[in-house]
């Protein structure tokens, strides 16, 4: 191991069903350093995040950490922390009903009984110690969430901590919240801990890391100094390209984008999407572009109805309507495939036959069921057209792997004759054979005059897809770009904005 | 050959939680049997009003389960949509049961127009109760045992109060004829009322999609809404459901004894309800579910019951001997130990598979 190295992982690889999450990939951390760890949905930030903790056991490869002779095997949260790991993580996991001390000390077995005293001593001296504007008796829930988010930081860095990783700590933080973070931060760097700084915020990176570390499908992309790397190539590097056998697949001889739009919003607005200007016409492939958290997903969900809609204009096929909730979309014949497969999409416990008719069924209405030979002939025909790989169509669909779900959550659209259909992340946590079928498919439908709205975080399956890509960041449609301007370059330029 | 196969596959994940509650029943005919090889013989006999009926101890498990059979059918389906129980139904069941005594009593002569009112409007006032909890449940998202508490404490309270503080009797021999025997008919009515209620329950899944939505709702209320589905709805109506049946068991125990005792009417029943659809292999916290399997749940309950009598076990130490039969069964259905026969059915059928193959290989 390298002198100055905290923590350094070889060749690490974790399979699951149907996906490789990690493959061969190196990781290292040098004591005293702020490290970003970079990449976009189904990357392998986490997994890699999860083998490091001893949350997932590692399939293959080593991890070493200073002081520790050779390889080291982490099998446990627990073993992670006797190593000197301590993670903190987006959602605050400490009590907000105890104390700021309490919530410092509770629970580490260092006490067998609790001299309070000595404890509020202990815990003042470490909140000065590190600058937390926080007082021991204080109630953890009476402090602002980024104080809390520093208790949380002491409790983990009082242990021997060598290796802090802070998963997404900044998410739900102000500017000022984030400012005082990020001064704790260098002071525990400047202590000689090592940080792992998983954000999706490329500007904090730029602020606060030395080094970056960029994941792309599980693999690789590298290690940069992070004066080496300008942001439009780390988002370069983070969407990537890929599959050279794809090439063949262009969009070629797409439908101009006029006449009468299928859907057209105006001003739409959401509980979670800020208004924007939309219109997909016949037949169209137009994809949300950005990178995560840009606000992508929260419009399409605002086209379907999956959130609160607090306002604006919808037209279908020129025609003015209200689409509130999901059934009014549905029946203005919008579909729409979410984002988060497992939480969203499938019905886990039931068979895949009873997961393709449920759209379908739905809009027929709770009074008509489908009769059970209408049901057997859907559900294989479509898990035919599709190539879905089951047992049968009594198999639960959790037991399917990860694209074969996906094929069956788009079964089930397509089952319904969508004349528009949203697509979030189609692609996502998939195997690249079935990326593929997924986008031909998206294409065919296009020349059937279905629109479709297709979004990825692999800005190639969007060029190879779409004709126009509306590009999103920090939850504003920041450019709009056709025909010509349809370049990785371009796209990039416009999602990084404008920054060199 | 794949035919034959898929279908045992399709047999194998659509019945097999049916086999903790059948398991329970035939340990338990057996035990009886073995104790007594006389004790499922079923005679004809004549009752006081000299009309030839069934008798025998399994003609006594039937019929003292039908209230928990009928209140295990609408609990199974609360359960499902709300991943929660209602602990309130033995309450909702006295207060249709005080309604439906005060409307018989509210008019010179107890006619069939008069039953049929009374089993109408304590009906509706079932479902209106329960809907009441519903709402708390569905729309306000409190946990279905903690809304449920409250009728739970003062349903019996309201039943009460509907006659006045009273216990009336309801004397009339149509109501007779709903709790013990119909004049020429030798199976007891509750019988034929599970057995009507079961056909209701059969079209209602054949002609909606009741069940497609309620575990769909069950299983992923988020998906379920992205799909179209009125989750909170149909949250609404299991209860409602549960609410018609509560009516149903509440007009048979009134009925059996031609009283209402608003406080001893199907008390503790809420307990048993829950246990059957437990037994019946149906998970707790929501999702795909069997009604069959919670009436056979039902139906273990009460041969259990009846099995106890019969040995003489004290009345006071019957619970006793009920929950640690109850533990053996719920321990039967864990996860742990489904996990570990599972294991063990891999190990054995494995070698047997790989024999297969070497067979096929060569």
């Amino acid at each position: 191991m390298e002198n100055g190295t905290v923590l350094s992982m070889r060749n690490i690889s974790k399979y699951f069903p149907g996906v490789k999450a990690l493959q061969n990939v190196d990781f290292n951390l040098r004591r005293g350093e702020i490290h970003a760890l970079m990449g976009e949905n189904g990357a392998g930030k986490s997994t890699l995040i999860k083998v490091i903790t001893g949350v997932y056991p590692k399939d293959a490869g080593q991890i070493f950490i200073d002081g520790y002779e050779g390889e080291v095997s982490i099998r446990s949260p627990q073993e992670a922390q006797n190593h000197g790991i301590s993670t903190v993580y987006q959602e605050i996991t400490l009590c907000p009903n105890l104390t700021v001390a309490e919530n410092m000390f509770i629970g580490r077995g260092e006490y067998k009984t609790v001299n309070w005293k000595e404890m509020d001593k202990k815990a003042g001296a470490l909140l000065d110690n590190l600058g937390i504007p926080a007082r021991p008796k204080q109630q953890l829930g009476s402090c602002s969430l980024a104080v809390q988010q520093m208790v949380a930081i002491a409790r983990a860095v009082d242990t021997e901590c060598k290796v802090l990783i802070l998963d997404e700590p900044t998410s739900s933080l102000d500017d000022k919240e984030v400012a005082m973070l990020f001064k704790l931060m260098r002071d525990l760097k400047a202590r000689g801990v090592g940080i792992i700084f998983v954000t999706h915020f490329l500007e904090q990176v730029y602020e606060v890391c030395d080094r970056i570390t960029v994941l792309r499908n599980g693999e690789l992309v590298g290690e940069y100094e992070i004066e080496n790397l300008p942001q439009v190539e780390l988002v370069a590097k983070m969407m990537g390209k890929e599959l050279e056998g794809l090439s063949d697949l262009k969009a070629g001889e797409r439908p101009a984008n006029t006449g009468t739009p299928v859907y057209e919003a105006a001003g739409l607005s959401s509980s979670d999407a800020r208004p924007f200007d939309f219109r997909i016409a016949k037949g169209e492939v137009n994809g949300f572009t950005g990178l995560l958290g840009s606000g992508r997903s929260e419009s399409v969900r605002a086209i379907f109805g999956a959130d609160r809609v607090t306002g604006g204009e919808v037209k279908v096929n020129g025609k003015s309507v209200k689409i509130n909730k999901p059934f009014d979309a549905m029946k203005q014949g919008i579909g729409y495939l979410p984002e988060d497969r497992k939480r969203d999409g499938i019905i886990a416990d039931l068979s895949v036959r009873d997961n393709i008719i449920l759209a379908l069924q739905v809009m027929k209405g709770f009074f008509k069921p489908l009769s059970a030979a209408e049901k057997e002939k859907f559900a294989d025909e479509y898990i035919k057209a599709l190539g879905i790989k089951t047992a049968s169509a009594d198999t639960l669909i959790k037991s399917l792997s990860g694209g074969n779900q996906q094929k069956v959550i788009l079964a089930r659209w397509l089952l319904t004759h969508p004349s528009y259909l949203i697509l979030d992340e189609p692609t996502r946590g998939i195997d690249i054979g079935t990326k593929t079928e997924i986008q031909r498919l998206v294409l065919k439908l296009a020349e059937e005059g279905v629109s479709v709205t297709f979004i990825s975080s692999e800005i190639e399956e969007m060029l190879r897809t779409c004709s126009r890509l509306i590009v999103m960041r920090d939850r504003n449609i920041v450019g709009e770009l056709n025909g010509s301007e349809l370049t990785q370059e371009h796209v990039m330029r416009t999602i990084a904005g404008g920054v060199e | 050959m794949a035919r034959k196969g898929s279908l045992a596959a399709r047999l194998r994940s659509e019945y097999s939680q049916l086999l903790v509650p059948l398991i329970a029943i035939v340990l338990i005919v057996v035990f009886n049997l073995i104790r007594d090889p006389g004790f499922f013989s079923i005679s004809v006999a004549q009752n006081n009003l000299g009309n030839a009926v069934l008798q025998g101890n399994l003609i006594s498990i039937l019929n003292g389960a039908s209230e928990l059979a009928v209140l295990a059918m609408g609990m199974t389906l609360v359960t499902a949509a709300c991943g929660g129980q209602d602990i309130s139904v033995g309450a909702v069941a006295a207060i249709a049961g005080s309604v439906f005594v005060k409307i018989l009593r509210a008019g010179a002569t107890i006619t069939p127009l008069t039953v049929a009112l009374g089993i109408v409007s304590c009906c509706l006032v079932a479902m209106l109760f329960a809907s009441f909890s519903g709402v708390l449940v569905a729309v306000f998202k409190i946990q279905p045992m903690i809304a449920t508490l409250i009728l739970y404490t003062c349903g019996r309270s309201i039943a009460y109060w509907i006659n006045g503080g009273a216990t009336p009797t309801v004397d009339s021999p149509i109501i007779t004829g709903i709790g013990s025997f119909i004049p020429g008919v030798p199976v007891p009515t509750p019988i034929l009322i599970v057995a009507l209620m079961a056909v209701i329950f059969g079209l209602i899944f054949k002609f909606t999609n009741l069940r497609l939505y309620v575990q769909t709702v069950g299983i992923n209320q988020g998906a379920a809404r992205l799909n179209g589905i009125n989750a909170v709805g149909i949250k609404l109506l299991t209860f409602v459901l549960l609410g018609a049946c509560c009516s149903v068991a509440g007009v048979i125990g009134v009925s059996r004894l031609s009283l209402i005792n608003h406080e001893t009417l199907l008390l503790d029943v809420e307990m048993d309800a829950i246990l059957a659809v437990a037994i019946g292999g149906n998970l707790l916290g929501g999702g795909k579910f069997k009604m069959v399997g919670s009436v056979l749940g039902a139906y273990a309950i009460q041969a259990l019951t009846i099995t106890l009598y019969a040995m003489k076990v004290p009345s006071t130490d019957i619970k006793a001997y009920k929950a640690i039969v109850i533990i053996l069964i719920v321990a039967v259905g864990s996860p742990v130990v489904k996990e570990k026969s599972a294991q063990l059915w891999k190990k054995l059928t494995g070698k047997g598979a790989s024999g297969r193959i070497r067979r096929e290989a060569a």
